[in-house]
């Protein structure tokens, strides 16, 4: 028997009760066809031996904790609170299931209707939900969410400036779906090409989707573009990869964008190799009943005490099955606690003070590499252009670059040849406030010498 | 219990009176009984033009959503604002206050609909009263 | 609100705990220039502190947080008997084991040499996959079990068109839980519902019907099905499927019943998601998140998404280069947090111990079955796997419904078993203990619902206004969404 299971005494007692002589018998509705024997695994490990196979696992990796790292290009490496994965570890909270029964979730609903209010205030708009998966399939379920509004137009105009990833799993969804997708591209100060956004407007386009601070980690003209894209009718969508932006830059729902949408990752969620992550999705009111996801809404019980329940629950699969908003059940909860917990944490004062720290960091690097001169290898491929905490370098062996850093105890930011002929040759460099001076001056060292 | 003598019915359980070429729908008490507390009415805009059976919006309520069917063909003239913040008089007066829309029907589109009676007996074979 | 009440139930919204001047967290000093946004950044895409934001202390985090999990009912503190989620035992030594330096904070687009081990664990758990369900390959990317779905649906429509097809229908049972219908809408195709028989499997004569007229891309069935029953027919079923050049998709929600003892690749599955967050004992989170791998046949091998996990020697790669695939279907390559735990779980119980995980399974829900029989009615009486489906229609007579019955349980202790679901039971109980408890703890469920049975003949009122012993009371779900009240705003606003 397994420690994680009944035992032998208990097997036995039931069994008599059952009326069987061994559990086989309760088994014989499965035909012998689809019978297996042993299966292919190693026998049953002890704790201990359980332990070992994962230290060498991750004894192979190169964390980041050890190196300076200026990773970017999606996940951010932001403040790790300790009091976070002390509450996290609380078993009511993380062994706790979808909060169905709502007499007995309130820790779980109350959370989650706070993540709701944060997301609001992070994004300038009236309603968000529980959360999705990731930034990527957020950007999807916005897209289709205006498919849906307006069904008769089949077009979205994307940013050419939006994360490839993200835009390679958006052609994936709205192939299916009938949904064309079109790219304005991006000119030579790293922003979209506005003139060209414009020109692909129309009356058939039901979404356009703009990221700020964009891939290159440029920050987007949202007024102007807000603007343009409400005059075409179409749904407008701010995504966002670096959710400390918000700390400093104002969003989309204060331009006229419809939704503001993406990943929250940065707010305290560890990298963990790129999942889980913290997908969160905001919208104007008057698109309520067709946003996806969970919600949590408030109530009184029948002794008039204030509490939380679901809510709207006819959007969902559960209920409007074929015909609901989107296919999710299970959301990412347990992220959307601990952004919660971390934004409570910073509060007003905090979540702006990281947003101010990370682009100084990064203000203070590029100003080493502008002093460096014209005669350094490694270029601001955007030097005039506004950034948050990220930007482009441009190099012509970018993964040769990173690798001789990697040999002086810096991951000096993500090469972009690995997303294609259509990027710049180079290093995205993302800096936070978690990377300190002497980090910096090291990377502006390295990059003098080794560029 | 006894169905309003005064209008006719049909199988998916929506009633409509008839007066001057317009015909008023709504859904019965049995129905509104099955779908328990209305939360929410979804019903087209006037001008839509809908076909005999065709969807003609929805009502939810917590745990379920049920398409409304259109009792006969016509075009929509006008809907009952009052849902919009009442949703509740589906429950508490379904042949009155809680009407749905009114249809601008041809002559003879209400052929084939049940008269109280029928419905009645309708919803007994259904296993319903 | 009476003041005698504990502190930790008039705890309200963090909102309401704000005190100008507190802080939670302080970042170390900046040490680089201060720089103001204005001087780097257009003025008009700036903004200054938002409003609303709380200021609380670290000491407020912890006693709001803490207050608030105290109102929640766990796994940890005892069994969800819930049908069709598997609600197994959360073990530590994976949450151990996946908050390892070198683990947790991976980034990723670090190289591939930089990250050789994490790597190896994705491919040791796609051949452990391999194994507990004799299929050719799995994707481990889709971040749940519907997102699984989703995948698996896209890999079959996209071996159709690349045989020049296309096919626009899917065959689900009406007894399938509402994602499969969902997902095959979003994957691009029509959904025709099939009714079950009289015994609630599925009806294949229904299926060749439909099969006839050559629209059909799949059937999407669960197995054992939604009643915890075995598809006495499902092998049958997949060769007809073939036979048309149609595929078998399988929800794996049901897994737990058979791992060890059958293989879903000898039913002739096509596409199965298997469930990490059931089955594999990753926890659920209060709502997420979980994974849902998808293992394919032969057949839908070269439509997976990218990357796929390959191994040469002892070097391992991120294969993007598979001209065949869907493309990707999430940003990076999978819920690596709960491949980990998944992983360690598999290794805890080796090939013995997920034998005897499914046997546990079986023999704790047809306990419950016996023991209850009596004072529950069952709809179905075929012989039940891993979860047994009741309904109210006994308590009903005296005008009590699944609902009251849940919310009484909440009263003995315990959590309810899944309801109105599947929706072919009317007033349905889905129960289903799951491996993980003994027989103290089923005899404790036992005498509650028994309890809860003479209940609802002798003081029926009692069991319809429960629950009267949970943080709060029924809540009142209409009111919740006719006025839906989805932020907490300042009282000025």
């Amino acid at each position: 028997m397994h420690r994680y299971q009944a035992g032998q005494g208990d097997r036995r007692a039931m069994l008599d009760a059952v009326g069987c002589a061994s559990v086989d018998e309760l088994f014989v509705s499965i035909p012998a066809e689809v019978r297996c024997g042993a299966l292919d695994l190693p026998p049953a490990r002890s704790e201990e031996e359980v332990r070992r196979e994962f230290w060498a696992y991750a004894g192979a990796n190169a964390a980041p904790e050890c190196f300076a790292s200026f990773l970017g290009a999606g996940v951010y490496r932001h403040v790790t609170p300790a009091v976070a994965d002390a509450l996290l570890q609380r078993g009511e909270f993380f062994t706790a299931y979808t909060p169905y029964q709502p007499e007995v979730s309130q820790g779980t609903l109350q959370a989650i209707f706070e993540f709701q209010t944060y997301v609001c205030q992070l994004t300038e708009l009236d309603v968000a939900n529980a959360s999705l998966y990731d930034g990527a399939t957020a950007v999807v379920e916005a897209v289709l969410m205006a498919a849906r509004t307006l069904p008769k137009r089949r077009r979205v105009v994307v940013a050419g400036t939006l994360h490839p990833d993200w835009r390679a799993v958006l052609e994936t969804y709205c192939e299916p779906m009938g949904i064309a997708i079109t790219q304005a591209g991006w000119g030579g100060d790293g922003r979209v090409d506005a003139g060209a956004l414009e020109r692909l407007l129309g009356d058939d386009v039901c979404a356009v989707v703009v990221a700020s601070p964009n891939f290159l980690g440029v920050v987007e003209d949202l007024p102007a573009l807000g603007k343009a894209i409400a005059a075409a009718g179409a749904l407008g969508v701010h995504a966002v990869a670096e959710a400390t932006s918000l700390g400093m830059l104002a969003p989309g729902g204060r331009f006229g964008f419809d939704v503001v949408c993406g990943e929250l990752q940065a707010f305290g969620i560890p990298a963990a190799f790129g999942g889980p992550l913290l997908g969160f999705f905001a919208a104007r009111q008057s698109h309520l009943r067709q946003m996806p996801g969970r919600l949590v809404g408030e109530t009184a019980d029948s002794a008039g005490r204030r509490g939380y329940v679901l809510t709207l629950s006819t959007r969902e699969q559960h209920i409007r099955r074929a015909k609901a908003t989107s296919n999710i059940c299970t959301n990412h909860g347990l992220m959307a606690l601990a952004a919660t917990i971390v934004l409570s944490l910073l509060g007003k004062k905090g979540v702006r003070e990281v947003a101010l720290a990370s682009h100084a960091k990064a203000e203070y690097v590029k100003a080493g590499l502008r002093a460096q001169g014209a005669g350094s290898r490694a270029k601001l491929a955007f030097p005039e252009s506004p950034t948050y905490n990220e930007f482009l370098l441009l190099h012509d062996d970018p993964d040769g670059l990173l690798a001789r850093l990697k040999a002086e105890g810096i991951l000096g930011g993500v090469s972009t040849i690995r997303f294609g002929a259509a990027w710049p040759k180079g290093i995205l460099v993302a800096a936070t406030e978690q990377n300190t001076r002497e980090e910096c001056d090291r990377l502006l060292d390295a990059l003098q010498r080794l560029a | 219990m006894a169905q309003p003598n005064d209008r006719l019915y049909t199988k998916t359980h929506e009633w409509i009176i008839l007066a001057g070429g317009e015909a008023t729908a709504g859904i019965t008490q049995y129905a509104q009984e099955q779908l328990g507390d209305v939360v929410f009415v979804e019903l087209p805009a006037p001008g839509k033009k809908v076909e005999k059976g065709a969807a003609l919006g929805n009502i939810e309520s917590v745990k379920a959503v049920s398409e409304v069917f259109a009792p006969m063909a016509g075009e929509v003239s006008m809907t009952n604002g009052e849902l919009e913040t009442h949703p509740e008089l589906v429950n508490q007066d379904p042949y009155g206050q809680g009407w749905l829309v009114r249809l601008r029907v041809a002559p003879g589109a209400a052929d084939g609909l049940m008269d109280a009676a029928a419905y009645e007996k309708f919803l007994a074979e259904e296993g319903a009263h | 609100m009476s003041e005698t009440r504990m502190l930790r139930e008039r705890e309200g919204l963090i909102f309401e705990r704000s005190s100008a001047g507190r802080v939670g967290y302080q970042l170390p000093p900046l040490e680089v220039p201060q720089v103001d946004p204005a001087s780097t950044v257009p003025a008009g895409l700036l903004r200054g502190e938002i409003d609303g934001l709380p200021e609380v202390s670290e000491v407020d985090v912890m006693r709001h947080f803490t207050r608030l999990s105290k109102w929640n009912y766990s796994l940890d503190e005892g069994m969800y008997p819930l049908g069709s989620c598997t609600m197994k035992y959360n073990p530590r030594i994976n949450e151990e084991v996946v908050r390892l330096a070198g683990l947790a904070q991976l980034h990723p687009l670090q190289p591939a040499d930089q990250v050789q081990g994490a790597l190896a664990l994705m491919w040791q758990l796609e051949q452990a996959l391999i194994a507990v369900t004799g299929m050719a390959r799995v994707t481990l990317q889709p971040a749940a079990g519907a997102h699984g779905e989703l995948t698996g649906m896209l890999m079959i429509r996209k071996a159709l068109a690349a045989r020049g097809e296309h096919r626009g229908k899917v065959l689900i049972p009406d007894s399938a839980h509402g994602t499969n219908p969902a997902s095959a809408v979003f994957a691009g195709f029509e959904t025709v519902e099939v009714a079950s028989t009289p015994q609630g499997t599925l009806d294949l004569a229904a299926v060749a019907r439909h099969l006839g007229g050559g629209d059909v891309a799949a059937l999407m069935v669960t197995v054992p099905n939604t009643l915890g029953v075995f598809e006495p027919e499902i092998v049958k079923a997949a060769a007809m499927l073939h036979e048309k050049g149609a595929f078998l998709y399988m929800d794996g929600a049901n897994l737990n019943a058979f791992v060890g003892i059958a293989l879903p690749g000898k039913m002739g599955a096509d596409a199965l998601h298997i469930n990490l967050h059931k089955t594999f004992s990753t926890p659920h989170g209060g709502g997420g998140p979980g994974a849902g791998p998808v293992a394919v046949s032969q057949a839908l091998v070269p439509h997976l998404p990218v990357p796929m996990v390959e191994r040469e020697g002892d070097r391992y790669t991120l294969a993007y280069d598979r001209p065949g695939t869907i493309g990707k279907v999430r940003g990076f390559y999978g819920n690596f947090g709960m491949l980990v735990r998944a992983l360690a779980y598999i290794r805890s119980l080796g090939r013995d111990g997920l034998k005897s995980m499914a046997e546990g399974a079986v023999l704790n829900a047809n306990y419950l079955r016996t023991r209850l029989e009596g004072d529950y009615h069952l709809p179905y009486d075929g012989p039940s796997l891993h979860e047994v489906v009741f309904d109210d229609s006994i308590q009903a007579a005296a005008g009590v419904r699944n609902i009251d019955i849940a919310k009484r349980l909440l009263d003995y202790g315990f959590h309810p078993p899944t309801m109105s679901f599947p929706l072919i039971v009317h007033g349905a109980l889905m129960i289903e203990p799951t491996e993980s408890e003994g027989i103290d703890e089923l005899d404790a469920f036992v005498a509650a619902m028994k309890a809860i049975a003479r209940e609802a003949r002798e003081e029926p009122d009692l069991v319809r206004g429960a629950p009267y012993s949970t943080p709060v009371r029924r809540l009142d779900e209409v009111r919740a969404a006719r006025q839906p009240v989805l932020r907490w705003r300042r009282p000025d606003d």
